[in-house]
């Protein structure tokens, strides 16, 4: 039982990080319906900004989250209007094998300039732990849940109170009806990107104090499993993608607890294709009907 | 058509014959060194990865990103069963038996992630490779991250250009079917294809048990040419590379995949000793070819179609 509880404890703090990075690709999917392959890279480098900020800046854990995130939503920003801006009428498959090649292109980018050793992250936050029974809470674990929490709580204002969240709700039903109604699809493609970046990039943050190693090619796994979350959840559908990336967290540390550490990644992607297969529209995501 | 010994086809024959004794002298009087040979090798194995993923991306549309999974299939298979039978006879026997796990494998992943399109297809099979990889990185018979090393070397420049060959001479021969012509129609339109009566499950599985028949074949020759394998070899970033051929040399063009297919071996045999800069200048072409010339370089163009052009000219003169 105990044992059971902490895996619970370990599976929500990895999950919200999931969460975090999930959130961007259901809002960039919901927006433009394009797979972001580059998602997990900005959340790589994220991670990399936090480690910068926190080692030569010498901020603390807020200021190193802020800095990341800011740095997050511009090159998210960038990205969109160099590279998927001018796709955006051709084929999926086109903007699928762009979103392929600009996600290598930040990993080698990276990896040019900062080497590919991996790196070990600053301590930044109290070594302190909590003991409930035998359940072990440390202090990072409180931070990531509440900063995932706050930031999530954030969204969902921004989404549902904000003009620019009507806007992007409005263009993600139809793009068409909402540059009609004089909205510019534009600006929030890019707002978009801008925010569900700055989520990548907290994430990144988080995971580097989670795990204390960053390296240039560590967003590629985690990028994936929030791809699976935010598909588990509905892709679309913010709340969906909160849902999606707790299951695929908790269930990864169950795998490792009681099973196979190393079967831990497949087990994500055998998920991914039994939800595909039974229930291709996800957990909280609309069935949309084909039509010739 | 009576005789398969037409003009045409006799001299497509001469020119296989002519380019198979000229690589052969050449290697023979020493102006192909064995570093040069390592490149060939690369060449051959990834025109036959390309070709077979042409297959399945470029002419059947099924956006697969998986490849190197079969390909790793292939090439367990054929290492094992050559680490036994030390000989010819158990190479061949270990291609062929490599060809067709692959195909297996490639049936059995086919038939349910093949129901789903564009993207999701995309992410199911590059999970299915994943899982493939992590199963190889746990069992015992394949020594686990380690990998298998010492595998006998029979794979040689005759064994690869036969198969090149096969291979392309096959896929062609598919796909100007009547079962290669319903393949394309699922490109152009799926729903279109459907309502004419075209079985579309059928078809991709059948693309797609092609397809990895041919990436069992090239892992088999990989495993025999290198002496070792390990899993992480044929990880995400080998079906990137193999991605990048098709794309580039245009997809659904055979001729544009043998292009690229040397285009890039040679450019990543200059760059060899810079990683990062190879994958950067890979990055490049993906994003740039899609925003400038998404069909790639030679569209759906083959070189045959060269000469139907000049016939077609004659005709209006």
């Amino acid at each position: 039982m105990e044992q059971f509880l902490q895996q619970v404890v370990n599976g929500i703090s990895l999950g919200s990080i999931y969460a975090l990075i999930a959130l961007g690709y259901t809002m960039v999917y919901g927006i433009i319906k394009l797979i972001n392959f580059a998602h997990g890279d900005v959340y790589m480098i994220g991670a990399f900004v936090g480690f910068a900020a926190i080692t030569y800046g010498k901020m603390g854990f807020f200021p190193a989250l802020l800095v990341a995130m800011i740095s997050c939503a511009i090159i998210g920003v960038v990205i969109e209007k160099v590279a998927y801006k001018p796709l955006r009428n051709s084929t999926r498959i086109a903007a699928l094998i762009t979103a392929i090649g600009v996600s290598l292109f930040l990993e080698y980018v990276m990896m040019f300039f900062v080497g590919a050793e991996v790196r070990s992250y600053p301590k930044v936050l109290t070594e302190k732990a909590f003991h409930l029974g035998s359940v072990v809470i440390n202090m990072q674990q409180i931070y990531i849940v509440l900063t995932a929490i706050a930031l999530m709580i954030l969204l969902q204002f921004i989404v549902h109170k904000t003009k620019t969240g009507k806007a992007m709700r409005a263009v993600s039903i139809d793009p068409d009806a909402a540059q009609l109604m004089g909205i510019k699809v534009d600006s929030t493609i890019s707002y978009t990107f801008a925010i569900g970046s700055a989520f990548a990039g907290a994430a990144g943050v988080l995971v580097g104090i989670y795990y204390n190693s960053i390296d240039p090619l560590m967003g590629i796994l985690p990028g994936l499993k929030a791809f699976v979350a935010a598909v588990f959840g509905g892709i679309g559908s913010i709340p969906g993608a909160m849902i999606g990336g707790l299951t695929i967290g908790t269930m990864e540390t169950f795998v490792s607890g009681y099973g196979n550490s190393m079967y831990r990644d497949a087990a994500v992607f055998l998920f991914l294709i039994v939800i595909l297969i039974i229930k291709p529209s996800g957990l909280l995501g609309k069935n949309t009907r084909e039509k010739v | 058509m009576t005789s398969v010994l037409t003009k045409k086809n006799l001299l497509i024959l001469g020119c296989i014959l002519l380019t198979f004794v000229l690589v052969q002298v050449l290697m023979s009087v020493g102006f192909i060194t064995s570093f040069h040979e390592i490149t060939l090798a690369t060449i051959c194995i990834n025109i036959i990865l390309a070709v077979s993923l042409n297959l399945v991306t470029g002419f059947t549309g099924q956006f697969s990103l998986g490849h190197a999974g079969f390909m790793s299939i292939g090439a367990y298979v054929c290492a094992l069963i050559v680490m036994r039978f030390d000989s010819v006879a158990g190479f061949l026997v270990g291609i062929l038996a490599a060809a067709l796990a692959a195909t297996i494998v490639g049936i059995l992943i086919g038939i349910p992630t093949l129901r789903l399109k564009g993207d999701y297809l995309a992410i199911a099979t590059l999970g299915m490779a994943e899982i493939i990889r992590v199963v190889f990185l746990n069992l015992e018979i394949t020594n686990g991250a380690a990998g298998l090393s010492g595998i006998p070397r029979y794979t040689n420049w005759f064994w690869m250009y036969l198969f090149v060959v096969l291979t392309i001479v096959l896929i062609n021969n598919f796909i100007r079917s009547s079962h290669g012509r319903a393949c394309i129609s699922i490109r152009e339109d799926e729903i279109a294809a459907e309502s004419m009566g075209i079985n579309t499950t059928k078809f991709k599985v059948m693309a797609f048990a092609i397809g990895s028949f041919f990436a069992g074949i090239a892992g088999a020759l990989y495993a025999s040419y290198f002496y070792f394998i390990k899993p992480n070899t044929f990880g995400f970033l080998k079906s990137i590379d193999i991605l990048v051929i098709v794309v580039l040399g245009g997809m659904g063009s055979i001729t544009g995949s043998i292009i690229a297919a040397v285009l890039l071996a040679l450019v990543s045999t200059f760059l060899q000793s810079f990683t990062a800069v190879r994958m950067i200048f890979y990055a490049l072409v993906l994003v740039i070819i899609m925003i400038f010339r998404p069909q790639g370089l030679l569209g759906t163009k083959e070189i045959t179609d060269l000469f139907k052009f000049r016939r077609k000219n004659e005709r209006i003169e």
